[in-house]
Protein backbone atom coordinates (compact mmCIF):
# COMPACT_ATOMS: atom_id res chain seq x y z
CA UNK A 1 0.00 0.00 0.00
CA UNK A 2 2.82 2.47 1.19
CA UNK A 3 5.05 1.19 -1.83
CA UNK A 4 2.20 2.59 -4.04
CA UNK A 5 1.71 5.90 -2.49
CA UNK A 6 4.80 7.92 -4.38
CA UNK A 7 4.19 6.72 -7.75
CA UNK A 8 0.56 7.21 -7.31
CA UNK A 9 0.97 10.78 -6.33
CA UNK A 10 3.49 11.47 -9.13
CA UNK A 11 0.85 10.49 -11.58
CA UNK A 12 -1.68 12.31 -10.02
CA UNK A 13 0.13 15.49 -10.25
CA UNK A 14 1.35 14.91 -13.58
CA UNK A 15 -2.31 14.56 -15.13
CA UNK A 16 -2.78 17.56 -12.94
CA UNK A 17 -0.29 19.49 -14.84
CA UNK A 18 -0.91 17.48 -18.28
CA UNK A 19 -4.97 18.66 -17.70
CA UNK A 20 -3.81 22.21 -17.04
CA UNK A 21 -1.83 22.19 -20.15
CA UNK A 22 -4.26 20.95 -22.38
CA UNK A 23 -6.83 23.34 -20.82
CA UNK A 24 -4.42 26.56 -21.01
CA UNK A 25 -3.96 25.55 -24.75
CA UNK A 26 -7.36 24.89 -25.64
CA UNK A 27 -8.65 28.33 -24.25
CA UNK A 28 -6.09 30.26 -26.18
CA UNK A 29 -6.44 28.54 -29.06
CA UNK A 30 -8.37 30.40 -31.89
CA UNK A 31 -11.49 28.88 -32.88
CA UNK A 32 -12.29 27.96 -36.52
CA UNK A 33 -15.56 26.33 -35.93
CA UNK A 34 -17.73 29.47 -37.55
CA UNK A 35 -15.21 29.02 -40.91
CA UNK A 36 -16.42 25.46 -40.73
CA UNK A 37 -19.94 25.99 -40.13
CA UNK A 38 -19.98 28.53 -43.24
CA UNK A 39 -18.23 26.32 -45.74
CA UNK A 40 -21.29 23.86 -44.72
CA UNK A 41 -23.65 26.15 -46.24
CA UNK A 42 -24.65 26.73 -42.14
CA UNK A 43 -25.44 29.89 -40.74
CA UNK A 44 -24.19 30.02 -37.03
CA UNK A 45 -24.89 32.73 -34.41
CA UNK A 46 -22.75 35.30 -34.39
CA UNK A 47 -20.52 35.46 -31.51
CA UNK A 48 -21.62 38.56 -29.37
CA UNK A 49 -20.39 40.62 -25.84
CA UNK A 50 -21.39 44.28 -24.85
CA UNK A 51 -18.35 46.50 -25.51
CA UNK A 52 -17.94 50.18 -25.38
CA UNK A 53 -18.61 52.40 -28.68
CA UNK A 54 -15.07 54.27 -29.86
CA UNK A 55 -17.18 57.04 -30.58
CA UNK A 56 -18.95 58.30 -27.53
CA UNK A 57 -19.71 56.80 -24.46
CA UNK A 58 -21.85 53.65 -23.93
CA UNK A 59 -22.22 50.12 -24.79
CA UNK A 60 -23.41 48.32 -27.44
CA UNK A 61 -23.94 44.65 -28.60
CA UNK A 62 -23.87 43.05 -32.21
CA UNK A 63 -27.37 41.97 -31.20
CA UNK A 64 -28.84 45.76 -30.83
CA UNK A 65 -28.77 45.91 -34.26
CA UNK A 66 -30.68 42.72 -35.40
CA UNK A 67 -33.12 43.14 -38.28
CA UNK A 68 -30.08 44.77 -40.33
CA UNK A 69 -27.34 43.74 -42.52
CA UNK A 70 -24.20 43.83 -40.43
CA UNK A 71 -20.70 43.77 -42.01
CA UNK A 72 -18.50 42.70 -38.99
CA UNK A 73 -14.74 44.54 -39.69
CA UNK A 74 -12.06 44.09 -36.79
CA UNK A 75 -9.37 46.62 -37.77
CA UNK A 76 -6.81 49.00 -35.75
CA UNK A 77 -5.03 51.68 -36.91
CA UNK A 78 -1.88 50.14 -36.84
CA UNK A 79 -2.99 47.77 -39.74
CA UNK A 80 -1.85 48.75 -43.33
CA UNK A 81 -4.62 46.52 -44.67
CA UNK A 82 -7.06 48.55 -42.57
CA UNK A 83 -6.50 52.05 -44.35
CA UNK A 84 -6.36 50.55 -47.66
CA UNK A 85 -9.41 48.93 -47.43
CA UNK A 86 -10.87 51.96 -45.77
CA UNK A 87 -11.92 53.83 -48.61
CA UNK A 88 -14.22 50.60 -49.97
CA UNK A 89 -15.94 50.10 -46.69
CA UNK A 90 -16.88 53.76 -46.72
CA UNK A 91 -18.83 53.06 -50.19
CA UNK A 92 -20.52 50.26 -48.80
CA UNK A 93 -21.65 51.81 -45.60
CA UNK A 94 -23.34 54.38 -47.91
CA UNK A 95 -24.61 51.52 -50.61
CA UNK A 96 -25.97 49.62 -46.56
CA UNK A 97 -27.76 52.66 -45.59
CA UNK A 98 -30.20 51.95 -48.41
CA UNK A 99 -31.21 48.62 -47.36
CA UNK A 100 -31.41 48.75 -43.83
CA UNK A 101 -27.93 47.80 -43.05
CA UNK A 102 -24.52 48.96 -41.56
CA UNK A 103 -20.72 48.15 -40.76
CA UNK A 104 -19.93 48.12 -37.67
CA UNK A 105 -16.30 47.85 -36.54
CA UNK A 106 -13.95 46.50 -33.96
CA UNK A 107 -10.97 47.76 -33.08
CA UNK A 108 -8.15 45.40 -31.60
CA UNK A 109 -5.43 45.99 -29.67
CA UNK A 110 -5.51 49.31 -30.39
CA UNK A 111 -5.50 52.86 -28.82
CA UNK A 112 -8.54 54.56 -28.46
CA UNK A 113 -7.07 58.30 -29.56
CA UNK A 114 -5.55 56.10 -32.58
CA UNK A 115 -8.21 54.57 -33.30
CA UNK A 116 -10.25 57.91 -33.70
CA UNK A 117 -7.86 59.64 -35.50
CA UNK A 118 -7.70 56.72 -37.88
CA UNK A 119 -11.21 56.87 -38.42
CA UNK A 120 -11.04 60.93 -39.09
CA UNK A 121 -8.76 60.19 -41.42
CA UNK A 122 -10.51 58.13 -43.31
CA UNK A 123 -13.54 59.76 -43.11
CA UNK A 124 -15.09 56.61 -41.71
CA UNK A 125 -18.61 57.47 -40.48
CA UNK A 126 -19.63 53.77 -38.98
CA UNK A 127 -19.95 52.67 -35.38
CA UNK A 128 -16.64 50.94 -33.98
CA UNK A 129 -16.65 49.44 -30.75
CA UNK A 130 -13.49 48.77 -28.57
CA UNK A 131 -13.42 45.10 -28.03
CA UNK A 132 -10.46 45.67 -25.19
CA UNK A 133 -9.84 42.28 -23.79
CA UNK A 134 -9.69 40.43 -27.11
CA UNK A 135 -12.37 38.47 -26.56
CA UNK A 136 -15.42 38.76 -29.18
CA UNK A 137 -12.05 38.62 -31.53
CA UNK A 138 -11.13 35.48 -29.98
CA UNK A 139 -14.48 34.24 -30.65
CA UNK A 140 -14.57 34.58 -34.06
CA UNK A 141 -11.13 32.76 -34.16
CA UNK A 142 -9.62 36.37 -35.34
CA UNK A 143 -5.60 35.71 -35.69
CA UNK A 144 -4.82 39.05 -37.89
CA UNK A 145 -6.18 42.05 -39.40
CA UNK A 146 -8.38 43.02 -41.01
CA UNK A 147 -11.15 40.20 -40.78
CA UNK A 148 -14.97 40.86 -41.98
CA UNK A 149 -18.10 38.41 -41.52
CA UNK A 150 -21.56 39.43 -43.05
CA UNK A 151 -24.49 38.89 -40.39
CA UNK A 152 -27.96 38.38 -41.67
CA UNK A 153 -30.92 40.50 -40.40
CA UNK A 154 -31.17 37.27 -37.67
CA UNK A 155 -27.27 38.12 -36.42
CA UNK A 156 -26.19 34.66 -38.05
CA UNK A 157 -22.79 34.35 -39.78
CA UNK A 158 -23.37 34.54 -43.42
CA UNK A 159 -20.32 35.17 -44.95
CA UNK A 160 -16.52 35.65 -43.50
CA UNK A 161 -13.10 37.03 -45.28
CA UNK A 162 -10.24 36.66 -43.18
CA UNK A 163 -7.40 39.23 -44.77
CA UNK A 164 -8.45 42.24 -46.47
CA UNK A 165 -11.40 42.63 -47.60
CA UNK A 166 -12.81 42.85 -51.93
CA UNK A 167 -15.82 44.32 -53.55
CA UNK A 168 -16.80 40.96 -54.80
CA UNK A 169 -16.93 39.42 -51.46
CA UNK A 170 -18.88 42.59 -50.06
CA UNK A 171 -21.38 42.32 -52.89
CA UNK A 172 -21.91 38.23 -53.02
CA UNK A 173 -21.88 38.25 -48.76
CA UNK A 174 -24.29 40.71 -48.32
CA UNK A 175 -27.02 39.53 -51.23
CA UNK A 176 -26.53 36.64 -49.73
CA UNK A 177 -27.25 38.05 -46.16
CA UNK A 178 -30.31 39.77 -47.68
CA UNK A 179 -31.84 36.87 -48.97
CA UNK A 180 -32.50 35.03 -45.53
CA UNK B 1 17.66 18.57 12.94
CA UNK B 2 16.24 14.89 12.13
CA UNK B 3 13.39 14.04 10.21
CA UNK B 4 12.35 11.11 12.09
CA UNK B 5 9.02 10.00 10.71
CA UNK B 6 5.83 11.75 9.71
CA UNK B 7 5.00 13.96 12.05
CA UNK B 8 8.06 16.25 11.90
CA UNK B 9 8.25 15.58 7.94
CA UNK B 10 4.62 17.02 8.13
CA UNK B 11 5.35 19.71 10.51
CA UNK B 12 8.06 21.07 8.13
CA UNK B 13 5.98 20.94 5.21
CA UNK B 14 3.24 22.70 6.80
CA UNK B 15 6.14 25.36 7.56
CA UNK B 16 6.78 25.58 3.28
CA UNK B 17 3.25 26.01 2.44
CA UNK B 18 2.46 28.44 4.73
CA UNK B 19 5.84 30.31 3.92
CA UNK B 20 4.53 30.02 0.48
CA UNK B 21 1.08 30.68 0.54
CA UNK B 22 1.46 33.92 2.43
CA UNK B 23 4.02 35.10 -0.42
CA UNK B 24 1.50 33.96 -2.80
CA UNK B 25 -1.03 36.34 -0.93
CA UNK B 26 1.05 39.43 -0.58
CA UNK B 27 1.84 39.08 -4.25
CA UNK B 28 -2.01 39.25 -4.97
CA UNK B 29 -3.07 41.80 -2.72
CA UNK B 30 -4.53 45.24 -4.56
CA UNK B 31 -1.67 47.89 -4.43
CA UNK B 32 -2.73 51.20 -3.45
CA UNK B 33 -1.45 54.14 -5.93
CA UNK B 34 1.28 54.97 -3.18
CA UNK B 35 2.74 51.21 -3.45
CA UNK B 36 2.47 51.60 -7.68
CA UNK B 37 4.42 54.23 -7.47
CA UNK B 38 7.99 53.75 -8.98
CA UNK B 39 10.59 55.81 -7.28
CA UNK B 40 14.42 55.06 -7.91
CA UNK B 41 15.80 53.32 -5.23
CA UNK B 42 18.43 56.27 -3.77
CA UNK B 43 20.27 57.48 -0.86
CA UNK B 44 17.04 58.33 2.20
CA UNK B 45 16.58 61.84 1.60
CA UNK B 46 17.04 64.28 4.12
CA UNK B 47 14.44 65.24 6.87
CA UNK B 48 12.37 68.13 5.69
CA UNK B 49 10.00 70.45 7.16
CA UNK B 50 7.16 68.09 8.94
CA UNK B 51 4.25 67.67 7.01
CA UNK B 52 0.29 68.97 8.38
CA UNK B 53 -1.21 65.82 10.09
CA UNK B 54 -3.95 65.14 7.87
CA UNK B 55 -1.91 66.11 4.32
CA UNK B 56 -1.72 63.46 1.11
CA UNK B 57 1.71 62.04 1.06
CA UNK B 58 3.79 63.30 -1.54
CA UNK B 59 3.83 61.29 -4.86
CA UNK B 60 7.02 59.36 -6.87
CA UNK B 61 6.57 60.72 -10.36
CA UNK B 62 5.88 57.09 -12.58
CA UNK B 63 9.52 56.54 -14.67
CA UNK B 64 8.80 55.11 -18.17
CA UNK B 65 11.43 52.59 -17.78
CA UNK B 66 9.68 51.34 -14.92
CA UNK B 67 6.45 50.93 -16.60
CA UNK B 68 7.96 49.44 -19.57
CA UNK B 69 8.85 46.78 -17.46
CA UNK B 70 5.49 45.55 -15.87
CA UNK B 71 3.45 46.12 -19.26
CA UNK B 72 3.21 43.68 -22.44
CA UNK B 73 3.04 45.39 -25.69
CA UNK B 74 -0.32 44.08 -26.80
CA UNK B 75 0.56 43.62 -30.87
CA UNK B 76 3.94 41.84 -30.23
CA UNK B 77 3.04 39.73 -27.46
CA UNK B 78 6.44 41.04 -25.66
CA UNK B 79 7.06 42.93 -22.53
CA UNK B 80 7.18 46.59 -23.86
CA UNK B 81 10.83 46.80 -22.86
CA UNK B 82 11.55 44.30 -25.08
CA UNK B 83 9.49 45.39 -28.17
CA UNK B 84 10.62 47.40 -31.22
CA UNK B 85 7.85 48.38 -33.56
CA UNK B 86 5.38 51.30 -34.11
CA UNK B 87 2.58 50.07 -32.01
CA UNK B 88 5.33 50.00 -28.86
CA UNK B 89 6.27 53.27 -29.77
CA UNK B 90 2.59 54.28 -30.11
CA UNK B 91 2.12 53.04 -26.41
CA UNK B 92 5.28 54.75 -24.80
CA UNK B 93 4.06 58.07 -26.18
CA UNK B 94 0.84 57.13 -24.38
CA UNK B 95 2.61 56.65 -21.37
CA UNK B 96 4.50 59.75 -22.14
CA UNK B 97 1.88 61.28 -22.19
CA UNK B 98 0.11 60.16 -18.65
CA UNK B 99 3.30 60.37 -16.86
CA UNK B 100 3.88 63.96 -18.32
CA UNK B 101 0.32 64.78 -16.52
CA UNK B 102 1.68 63.87 -13.48
CA UNK B 103 -0.30 59.74 -13.65
CA UNK B 104 1.49 57.56 -10.52
CA UNK B 105 2.19 54.19 -12.26
CA UNK B 106 -0.72 52.77 -10.63
CA UNK B 107 -2.97 54.95 -13.00
CA UNK B 108 -0.98 54.07 -15.92
CA UNK B 109 -1.30 50.73 -15.66
CA UNK B 110 -4.75 51.43 -15.28
CA UNK B 111 -5.10 53.08 -18.17
CA UNK B 112 -3.56 50.62 -20.40
CA UNK B 113 -5.98 48.34 -18.63
CA UNK B 114 -8.71 50.25 -19.76
CA UNK B 115 -7.03 50.29 -23.49
CA UNK B 116 -6.02 47.13 -24.08
CA UNK B 117 -7.26 44.77 -21.49
CA UNK B 118 -5.87 42.82 -18.42
CA UNK B 119 -3.48 40.98 -20.85
CA UNK B 120 -1.40 44.61 -21.05
CA UNK B 121 -0.44 43.52 -17.62
CA UNK B 122 3.24 41.68 -17.79
CA UNK B 123 2.06 39.81 -14.80
CA UNK B 124 -0.77 37.54 -15.00
CA UNK B 125 -3.95 37.82 -12.62
CA UNK B 126 -4.39 36.27 -9.43
CA UNK B 127 -7.64 35.31 -10.11
CA UNK B 128 -9.52 32.54 -12.83
CA UNK B 129 -7.73 30.47 -14.86
CA UNK B 130 -4.66 32.55 -14.75
CA UNK B 131 -4.30 31.96 -10.92
CA UNK B 132 -2.99 28.57 -12.52
CA UNK B 133 0.49 30.92 -12.97
CA UNK B 134 0.72 30.99 -9.15
CA UNK B 135 -0.72 27.67 -7.93
CA UNK B 136 1.07 25.36 -10.14
CA UNK B 137 4.70 26.34 -9.15
CA UNK B 138 3.70 26.52 -5.43
CA UNK B 139 1.65 22.97 -5.86
CA UNK B 140 4.61 21.53 -7.64
CA UNK B 141 6.69 22.56 -5.00
CA UNK B 142 4.78 20.97 -2.11
CA UNK B 143 4.79 17.89 -3.67
CA UNK B 144 8.47 17.67 -3.94
CA UNK B 145 9.07 18.85 -0.41
CA UNK B 146 6.23 16.48 0.40
CA UNK B 147 8.22 13.42 -1.53
CA UNK B 148 11.57 14.35 -0.34
CA UNK B 149 10.17 14.11 3.00
CA UNK B 150 9.07 10.41 2.75
CA UNK B 151 12.08 9.57 0.91
CA UNK B 152 14.47 10.92 3.57
CA UNK B 153 12.69 9.11 6.25
CA UNK B 154 12.44 5.69 4.11
CA UNK B 155 15.78 5.91 3.80
CA UNK B 156 16.53 6.34 7.22
CA UNK B 157 14.29 3.65 8.67
CA UNK B 158 16.66 1.19 5.76
CA UNK B 159 19.58 2.50 7.04
CA UNK B 160 18.73 1.44 10.99
CA UNK B 161 17.97 -1.35 9.84
CA UNK B 162 20.32 -2.82 7.67
CA UNK B 163 23.20 -1.37 10.45
CA UNK B 164 24.54 -4.73 12.03
CA UNK B 165 23.90 -5.13 16.07
CA UNK B 166 27.39 -4.52 18.19
CA UNK B 167 28.29 -8.27 18.85
CA UNK B 168 28.16 -9.19 22.55
CA UNK B 169 31.61 -9.71 24.11
CA UNK B 170 32.16 -12.83 26.32
CA UNK B 171 31.78 -13.19 30.18
CA UNK B 172 35.14 -13.12 30.86
CA UNK B 173 36.58 -10.45 27.89
CA UNK B 174 34.38 -8.21 28.53
CA UNK B 175 35.26 -8.27 32.83
CA UNK B 176 38.76 -7.85 31.36
CA UNK B 177 37.88 -4.86 29.35
CA UNK B 178 36.37 -3.32 32.28
CA UNK B 179 39.11 -3.87 34.36
CA UNK B 180 41.38 -2.38 31.86
CA UNK B 181 39.49 0.95 31.53
CA UNK B 182 39.22 1.13 35.23
CA UNK B 183 43.03 1.25 35.43
CA UNK B 184 43.07 4.08 32.72
CA UNK B 185 40.31 6.04 34.29
CA UNK B 186 41.82 9.35 35.52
Amino acid sequence: MRRALIPSLVAVCAAGLLGVLVYGVAARSHSRTLDDAVAHGQRPPAPDRSLPLLQGGGQRRLADYRGQVVVVNFWASWCTPCAEEAPLLNRTQAALSHIRGTIIGVTFRDLSSDSLAFMSEHHSTYPSLRDVDGKLAQAYGTTQLPETFVLDRSGRVAAISRGEVSSDFLRRAVALAQSS
Amino acid sequence: MSLRGGPRAFALLALVCAALGSAVAARAEPRSPAHGTLAPAGPAQAPGPARPSGAPAPRARASLPDIEREVMCPVCGVPLNLADSPQADRERAFIRALIAQGRTSAQIKQALVTQFGRGVLALPPSHGFDAAAYLVPLAAVVVLVALVALLLSRWRRRGRAAAPATPALPTDEARHLERDLARYDL
